[in-house]
């Protein structure tokens, strides 16, 4: 079983849900993300969500698009992420690490050779925004020889016969995109992503964790009643950033990420004992 | 590889491949959008009312068919082979874009979408779209990259003018890659209600095939018109290529004639041997951009790559897939000519034809005046005049330190 199976099982066995914080590797500083991903997992974090830097991300909102800037600002390559999950495994053997990225830097690597040094580092599972099942299947194939998860989204438009599909190929969990629209909007529907949720709870075995749009407790909360696991990336990644901006040091910008991510924990961990 | 008919039929393949490029690499909120456009071309396309009524725009709201001319004096200036041109500048609106706009357009009203989007560049292919869209009485918004809203401030008054929105765009390098990112981002949030415009041979599957058979019109004239003024197919093609849909659309229909050279020319900007430049099929190597995989300018890293060309509408780091494939397969010579050759060009066009050609395409022109001159009188080349430069004047002007607001003191 993959840490992230293994993680879904033992959460599901307590009555929790997965909390997923995603941040850019190598934003604000190189030096912040490791130390950052620790503070995540002490403050309640189940599995870590890195964004790789693109310098076209285009699914992302404005938020998440500076923070790839500052990253490529810093001159953070792919394989300098992959350098930071073996860093983090240095320390943390138990929390699995999700890479959410683009298809070229992985292109440029190549599968074989992505999948090799990925599986070296001790990475969990690859989400590539602009790998639908279509396409996906080539890189599939090595990350399986590795037993590394495919993380693939299911979107508000996505048929039936689509979400099969995608049960089909993906592993780990699915990740359903709560909205029509980029990284970070602010029209998140708790009811809608409710009905879409058990949709796919019918067609799929697999957990579905849900992103975009979710910005503090209480949307998480609102989300985590009706699905296995919700991702906060924008809100983390802009507190991130203020924190930075307003002179905070690395373990400022750690702990102010770290505050905001407790709260989503606590308010998880409330909506679903109640 | 045999370029057949029933090659080139096949080509893409129901995936949307031209050999290994090409494809759908996009968000899984845009497939269904996709799929939604495939099936309703695939529909249209064979259907003879939606044709006659393209047809009926194309002769009397385009103003097709566009002339091909024979540039004596400049042909005999360069000397060799006999240079026509195809006369895309003479187009309403001022360039091939609009050959595309009114086909998309016209998909956009048969599935009822009441907005339109499109990314530009130089802003032709904005005021194109800004164009049909005021025809049809729908919603359009135009997003052009900082940078190219600068330099090309005439076309975005006019696109103003047709009432569409101009959003400038920041992010990244503010250029058409970048614009594209972002027409994209409005496409993903408003797919229910929202047709997108791309302009070019780009993009996921079936926007660079059908973008290529609206486009095709120009080579189908001019195969005509060569066939009917010289008795017989041209020995060169020559087109501009920087997403390459002029380029496409005129050399689409002369594939499988062998026997006709074809050169796609790159902005090669300050010098292939620079960093400045916007030529990805010369100096750039496959990666996936756009929906969908091609030669793009990237690092080491896969990131994409800052970009130059004195012309805005050549300066995009990828190129369409269909003329990554054409490249591999070896049916077309990509070539590429620098902004200075450029210049020249437009300059010479000026003063030996009386004809003002784009930047974009003098980059064509620059190249097809060294191609003629290593070439016969008893021969003759066919160059895709793409559009016309009365917006790059104060490009030129710029360039070369000309003074034009000053010009009446």
């Amino acid at each position: 079983m993959s840490r992230i199976s293994g993680r879904f099982a033992e959460l599901a066995a307590s009555g929790k849900r997965a909390v997923i914080p995603y941040v850019v590797a190598g934003d604000p500083r190189v030096a912040t993300t490791v130390p950052l991903m620790h503070a995540l997992v002490g403050a309640g974090a189940d599995i870590i969500e890195l964004g790789v830097p693109f310098s076209d991300p285009m699914a992302e909102g404005l938020v998440i698009q500076v923070a790839h800037e500052r990253a490529l600002a810093n001159h953070v390559s792919l394989r300098q992420v992959l350098g930071m999950v073996g860093e983090f495994r240095q320390q943390d053997q138990e929390t699995p690490i999700l890479l959410m990225g683009y298809a070229n830097p992985v292109e440029r690597m190549g599968y074989s050779e992505f999948a090799e040094a990925a599986a070296e580092a001790g990475l969990d599972a690859l989400l590539t925004v602009d790998m639908p099942p279509e396409e996906v299947a080539d890189l599939n194939a090595q990350l399986k020889r590795f037993d590394i998860d495919n993380i693939l989204l299911v979107s508000p438009t996505t048929s039936i016969q689509r979400v099969e599909k995608i049960a089909e190929l993906a592993s780990g969990f699915v990740y359903y995109v709560s909205l029509k629209g980029v990284t970070g909007a602010a029209t998140l529907d708790p009811v809608e992503v409710a009905v879409r949720v058990r949709e796919i709870r019918e067609l799929c075995q697999l957990p579905v964790a849900v992103g975009f749009g979710i910005k503090d407790a209480a949307t998480a909360a609102s989300i985590a009643v009706v699905a296995d696991g919700v991702v906060v990336g924008s809100a983390l990644v802009q507190k991130a950033a203020d924190t930075a901006a307003q002179g905070g040091d690395d373990a400022a910008v750690a702990a102010a990420a770290a505050a905001l991510v407790a709260e989503i924990r606590a308010g998880v961990d409330a909506a679903v004992s109640s | 590889m045999d370029i057949t008919e029933k090659l080139l039929a096949n080509t893409p393949d129901e995936q949307g491949r031209f050999g290994q490029y090409g494809g759908r690499f996009v968000s899984e909120t845009l497939m269904f959008a996709l799929d939604e456009l495939e099936q309703v071309y695939d529909k249209l396309s064979k259907d003879p009312e939606f044709q006659r009524e393209l047809d009926e725009d194309l002769a009397h709201f385009v103003g097709r068919p566009s002339p091909l001319y024979e540039a004596k004096r400049w042909s005999d200036r360069v000397g060799g082979a006999r240079i026509f041109l195809k006369r895309e500048d003479l187009n309403h609106t001022g360039a091939h874009k609009v050959n595309n706009t009114v086909g998309q357009a016209l998909l956009a009203r048969h599935m009822g979408k009441k907005r339109v989007i499109a990314e530009t560049g130089a802003g032709q292919h904005g005021v194109a779209t800004a164009t049909v869209a005021a025809r049809l009485g729908m919603e359009c918004q135009v997003f052009m990259g900082e940078e190219d809203v600068r330099r090309q401030a005439q076309n975005v008054y006019r696109m103003r003018l047709l009432g569409a929105e101009v959003i400038p765009v920041t992010s990244g390098s503010r250029t058409l890659k970048d614009a594209m990112n972002e027409a994209m981002r409005d496409w993903v949030t408003n797919v229910d209600d929202t047709f997108y415009i791309i302009g070019t041979v780009a993009g996921p599957h079936p926007y660079p095939k059908l973008v290529r058979d609206f486009q095709s019109v120009i080579g189908r004239e001019a195969r005509a018109q060569c066939q009917q003024m010289c008795g017989r197919l041209p020995d060169a093609l020559v087109a501009c290529v920087g997403g390459g849909s002029n380029a496409i659309g005129l050399f689409y229909p002369f594939l499988a004639d062998t026997e006709v050279a074809m050169y796609g020319v790159e902005a090669a900007g300050l010098g292939l041997d620079t960093t400045e430049h916007a030529a990805p099929l010369a100096a750039g190597r496959p990666g996936i951009l756009h929906g969908n995989r091609t030669y793009l300018m990237q690092d080491e890293n896969g990131q994409i790559m800052h970009t130059h060309s004195v012309s805005a509408g050549l300066d995009y780091p990828g190129v369409g897939p269909e003329h990554s494939w054409l490249k591999d397969i070896g049916r077309v010579n990509y070539v590429s000519a620098n902004d200075k050759e450029a210049l020249a060009a437009f300059s010479d066009l000026n003063r030996t034809e009386g004809i003002m050609p784009a930047l974009e395409s003098s980059h064509a022109l620059a190249y097809a005046g060294k191609l003629a001159a290593t070439m016969t009188p008893d021969q003759f080349i066919v160059v895709n005049l793409s559009g016309r430069g009365d917006k790059d004047i104060h490009t030129v002007a710029e360039v070369t330190g000309f003074d034009i607001e000053g010009v009446s003191q």
